[in-house]
């Protein structure tokens, strides 16, 4: 499936694939199809050997997901499995926060099998290449390229707070003061995009990048995307059925 | 904080979440001038950079959303903003999600620009500070608010079984709607006595 996912490849029918296979991976509603493709999916990422910082990304976990793990196995009524204290697990209650727990961390690992080492650079062409307005394309790849620059002009602002002092905590003058921090953060935007905007007018931008045609996909692509798709709809077969 | 990630949502709340997200682009699109798409992405990038600041609450810590602010700011452009914004993140840290896109976008923009057209005006044009503090603070802390009961709304509108769940996710969002509305009532502050007209959705 993705075990022939290097950084190269055609972005557009990788996209397609990732999210294809993950709304079938998002919308299974049995344990063991769920738990079988989990498998799978974490099979076909270790084979294709990503850099262990992508595996961390799995770490983290959504607040309100912890939430969801401790009060269903409570809250949904079925056969009592253990107790604690008052309260009573039932068997539904922790299959179902298996199940979605398998779920979420399949669609993640996808997503970073899939799509975890791709620069952004090179993703505003594939949005493009898949018909995304124009406008929202361009600021897609403005926002990807001062993203870096102004976290660390944050970053600096922030040891100058700590330089002069400044011990962050739970009080109004630490809030007034993260507050003058994202001020002065969009002062500076502000004036950089006043100052981009004109470098771009200096170089005859005329209301569009000039854009190079994409390579066609190759059939290793076309292989590829067919896999995710097959594995999908398997899924999705073997879930109904 | 508002992420919900890939294999939660039932597919037609998946699929209204991305009609809507795609009408408030829609919206975003037909309203942003052609110039303004400079200001707007680098706004973008300062938005999600200053959401990426770890603002302690008693024992633990919380990541701004700063849509309030962005609705005041970039009036209906927030719904491209965040999207974008969105994006960026789930492909570059993994959180949120791809199928998830349109609902997060919603859940944080729509609250966002509610609050940009219905504070923004007193926010604008008021001479008193004490004034100008209170209806940033406001909107900084109604959008927060706005997006917890709607990340509640779409889990409860997902499954019956998250219901619990859901009451107690809402709960969660008060400490962030406090903190959220100091900020946003100082950097409102800040802004009118340094640089007013950034305050104005449209800057040419």
């Amino acid at each position: 499936m993705k075990t022939d996912a290097a950084a190269t490849g055609d972005l557009r029918l990788r996209l397609v694939g990732a999210f294809v296979l993950i709304a079938c991976l998002s919308q299974l509603h049995r344990l063991p199809v769920a738990l079988a493709a989990l498998g799978v999916v974490v099979l076909a990422v270790a084979v294709s050997r990503p850099p262990a910082k992508l595996w961390r990304r799995l770490l983290h976990v959504e607040g309100f997901l912890l939430l969801l793990f401790a009060t269903l196995p409570f809250t949904l009524p079925g056969q009592p499995l253990f107790a604690l204290g008052p309260l009573t697990a039932s068997v539904e209650g922790v299959a179902r926060a298996a199940l979605i727990a398998a779920k979420v961390s399949a669609s993640a690992l996808v997503l970073v099998g899939l799509l975890g080492a791709v620069e952004p650079a090179r993703l505003g062409g594939a949005l493009r290449g898949l018909h995304v307005p124009e406008t929202l394309v361009r600021l897609f790849v403005l926002t990807a390229r001062y993203l870096a620059l102004i976290r660390d002009e944050a970053r600096r602002l922030l040891e100058a707070m700590r330089v002069r002092g400044f011990r962050p905590g739970s009080n109004r003058h630490s809030w007034r003061s993260y507050g003058h921090l994202v001020g002065m953060l969009l002062v500076r935007a502000l004036a950089r995009a006043q100052r981009v905007e004109e470098a771009m007018l200096c170089r005859g931008y005329e209301g569009r990048f000039p854009r190079l045609a994409l390579p066609p996909p190759t059939r290793r692509d076309w292989a590829g995307v067919t896999a995710a798709l097959a594995f999908g709809l398997a899924l999705t077969l073997a879930d109904r059925l | 904080m508002a992420h919900i990630p890939d294999g939660l949502l039932s597919a037609p709340v998946l699929i209204g979440g991305g009609l809507l997200a795609a009408g408030g682009v829609a919206l975003g699109l037909r309203w942003l001038d052609e110039r303004m798409i400079p200001r707007t992405a680098l706004l973008a990038a300062a938005f999600f950079a200053g959401s990426l600041v770890a603002v302690p609450v008693g024992p633990s810590s919380v990541h701004l959303l700063l849509a309030g602010l962005m609705g005041v700011m970039l009036g209906p452009a927030t719904f491209l903003a965040v999207l974008v914004a969105l994006l960026l993140q789930t492909l570059l840290f993994g959180f949120g999600g791809l199928t998830t896109l349109g609902v997060n976008t919603v859940n944080i923009a729509l609250p966002g620009v509610l609050c940009g057209m219905a504070l923004g005006p007193v926010i604008r044009s008021t001479p008193r500070a004490s004034l100008r503090f209170a209806a940033g603070a406001a909107a900084g802390a109604l959008a927060v608010l706005g997006t917890g009961g709607m990340v509640a709304l779409v889990l409860w509108l997902s499954s019956s079984d998250f219901a619990p769940a859901a009451r107690v996710v809402i709960a969660t969002y008060l400490p962030l709607a406090l903190v959220e509305a100091f900020v946003t009532g100082a950097v409102v502050s800040f802004l009118a006595r340094v640089q007013p007209e950034a305050l104005r959705p449209v800057t040419s």
